[in-house]
């Protein structure tokens, strides 16, 4: 899929290369090479070295002495970090709510891209897809400040609606069920349509012929969504299964932060807005490294475990 | 025959009314939002607004427009929008060509696209890149907000499998012609991938319009918050605690037709670009990403 075809570089190309094209492809290596440069030196300083800076989680970090000068401390920033009460809730709130996230959000645009796929007027479906894509692009800050203007608790739109029905306003982001429910319903209203669109592609790759054989043998639509459309689209759905399985220690923060208050803090504390509080603004860095590394390699483990089975199917990512 | 059936109908009749009622949810929170922007102050405070605007005014809009700290950020967005674009569609267009070559043709490609892809899985984490950002002494500046997140991998990869798609004798051909590489990605190239670059620029754009936490993080100084930052801290946690804003300007800030005014200015380049880049995006997409 995706990510195979680009990294083992099958592209294919037509036309067979003359000898005295080797000549010319060592003269293209050098403009390559320049072109690649600047690509390579973002990396280089922006993603590796922050890799490299991951050491100050096995060190006790003050910016005086800087990454290099501060002092080792093995492995006793991981062990104050596990002796907290508070990290494992942390971790527990981290993978309670990614997964719920996952098995309520996963299977939306999978059923939304299906139905799309059976509209037949191409007029509709278009204004479909452009209401439904456009929350994706609409940053966690307005849908943010969008979703406490609804569900406020004085001023708040419906509670309002619910004044006939309730005695009294329902504090919906300070229960913890009902802001857990808010935040889940609010991640799918933001990705579901985006994230069909690769589902939408998928579809249209079904060969239409296994819909008429399937037709003509009497198949009825939910047996032909059943037997056609969902095993077409199974290596798409469980590669981006795969990916969002490595996700699972990884709370979007930029969701929860928008959403989040003290009162449902039990519940709402991440490992990423620990990292945030604790680590930017209390200044603890080489506890919140640690803390990042743990996040980082148990994401590392699930991708690569999820993809370990996916291959026993012959479905695997790599 | 089969599409008449009654069963058939049935679906299809539910299938439209639920697609319906979907795309009336993703739209109507907005609506609801530029609706309160517009009422008078008395009728959002009275919670009777809708979807239509109460006692029709521009009230909220003026005091939004005039005060300074907004304007000052919605500046500060658009600079940091405009620079980090180029800067990045830049990067990304080079590298994704660089890398859209064969093994063969450019040495050791392989090697470099395992290279960006490991990020995906594997990064330093929050804590060493804010460490690096005040070692390289970015903080306060415009770069710490537009170098970091410059080449985004998903998008090079987009843009270089789109690369692909386009035929290698198209530049056979103008490589006997004597055209360098440089003069072939910007002739050949780039003229017909416009499907992918409406679709990366839009996503870089969007992307940058949209951050607001290397803003809260890396800018000590509030001056130089982004609108992305500033809506955050100020219009959404009414924390004034970092700004110094006169008391005027804060008190209109947290009343609701403003703050939705607000919400709505945030909003609203992102509402103007969508339409017109959104019928290339899932072309974009779809042949960047789903190829095999």
């Amino acid at each position: 899929m995706a990510v195979r075809s680009s990294l083992t570089d099958s592209a294919p190309r037509t036309g067979k290369r003359l000898k005295a094209g080797t000549v010319k492809l060592i003269k293209q290596n050098i403009p390559l090479m320049i072109m690649f440069l600047p690509g390579l030196l973002f990396y280089v300083i922006f993603k590796y070295a922050p890799m490299g800076g991951i050491i100050i989680a096995f060190k006790d970090f003050n910016l005086r002495d800087g990454v290099f000068g501060s002092p080792w401390v093995g492995m006793d920033n991981f062990v104050q970090l596990f002796n907290q009460a508070q990290s494992l809730q942390i971790i527990r709130n981290s993978f309670i709510i990614s997964i719920l996230s996952l098995v309520v959000g996963f299977p939306m645009p999978i059923l939304l891209a299906i139905l799309l796929n059976e509209v037949r007027k191409m007029a509709f479906k278009r204004v479909v897809q452009t209401l439904v894509y456009l929350p994706h692009f609409l940053s966690w800050v307005i849908v943010g400040g969008i979703v406490l203007s609804l569900f406020a608790l004085e001023s708040g739109t419906v509670n309002r609606w619910l004044e006939g029905v309730l005695s009294e306003p329902y504090p919906f982001m300070y229960e913890k069920v009902s802001w857990l429910i808010i935040y889940l319903g609010s991640g799918i209203w933001k990705e579901m349509g985006f994230a069909a669109i690769i589902y939408l592609a998928a579809l249209a790759g079904i060969d239409p012929h296994l819909y008429e054989a399937g037709s003509i043998d009497g198949a009825n639509k939910w047996q032909q969504i059943r037997h056609i459309t969902i095993p077409g689209i199974g290596t798409t759905i469980i590669l981006l299964l795969i990916l969002s399985v490595g996700k699972v220690m990884d709370v979007g923060f930029d969701q929860i932060y928008n959403l989040q208050n003290a009162v449902v803090s039990d519940i709402a504390n991440v490992i990423s807005l620990y990292i945030y509080q604790i680590g930017i603004l209390r200044g603890q860095y080489s506890l919140t490294a640690a803390m990042g590394i743990f996040e980082n390699l148990v994401g590392l483990v699930l991708v690569l475990s999820a993809n370990y089975f996916a291959r026993k199917f012959n479905q695997g990512l790599w | 025959m089969y599409h008449k059936s009654t069963g058939y109908k049935v679906f299809s009749l539910f299938n439209h009314t639920f697609l319906i009622i979907l795309s009336l949810l993703c739209i109507l929170p907005l609506m609801h939002v530029l609706a309160v922007s517009f009422s008078g102050k008395s009728a959002a405070t009275a919670n009777i607004v809708n979807l239509w605007p109460v006692d029709f005014t521009w009230e909220s809009y003026e005091k939004t427009i005039d005060n300074p700290a907004f304007v000052r950020a919605l500046f500060y967005s658009v600079y940091r929008t405009v620079l980090g674009t180029a800067i990045g569609m830049a990067v990304i267009i080079f590298a994704g060509y660089a890398l859209s070559k064969r093994n063969a043709a450019f040495k050791s490609r392989n090697v470099y696209m395992w290279f960006f892809v490991f990020t995906m899985l594997f990064s330093g984490g929050l804590v060493p890149g804010y460490i690096l950002i005040t070692e390289l002494q970015l903080i306060n500046t415009i770069w710490a907000l537009v170098l970091p997140g410059a080449l985004s991998v998903y998008n090079m990869i987009l843009l270089m499998n789109f690369f692909r798609t386009i035929p290698a004798e198209l530049e056979e051909a103008a490589l006997i012609d004597g055209a360098g590489l440089f003069r072939i990605l910007f002739s050949v190239h780039l003229p017909v991938s416009t499907p992918a670059l409406a679709t990366i620029t839009l996503f870089t754009l969007v992307g940058h319009w949209n951050s607001w936490f290397d803003g809260l993080i890396y800018m000590m100084d509030t001056k130089k918050y982004p609108l992305a930052t500033f809506l955050q801290t100020v219009v959404v946690q009414q924390d004034f605690s970092k700004m110094s804003i006169n008391p005027e300007d804060m008190e209109n800030l947290s009343q609701r037709t403003v703050k939705a005014a607000q919400i709505f200015i945030g909003a609203l380049p992102i509402l103007l670009v969508y339409p017109f880049l959104q019928k290339y995006f899932v072309k974009g997409i779809v042949l960047g990403a789903v190829k095999e």
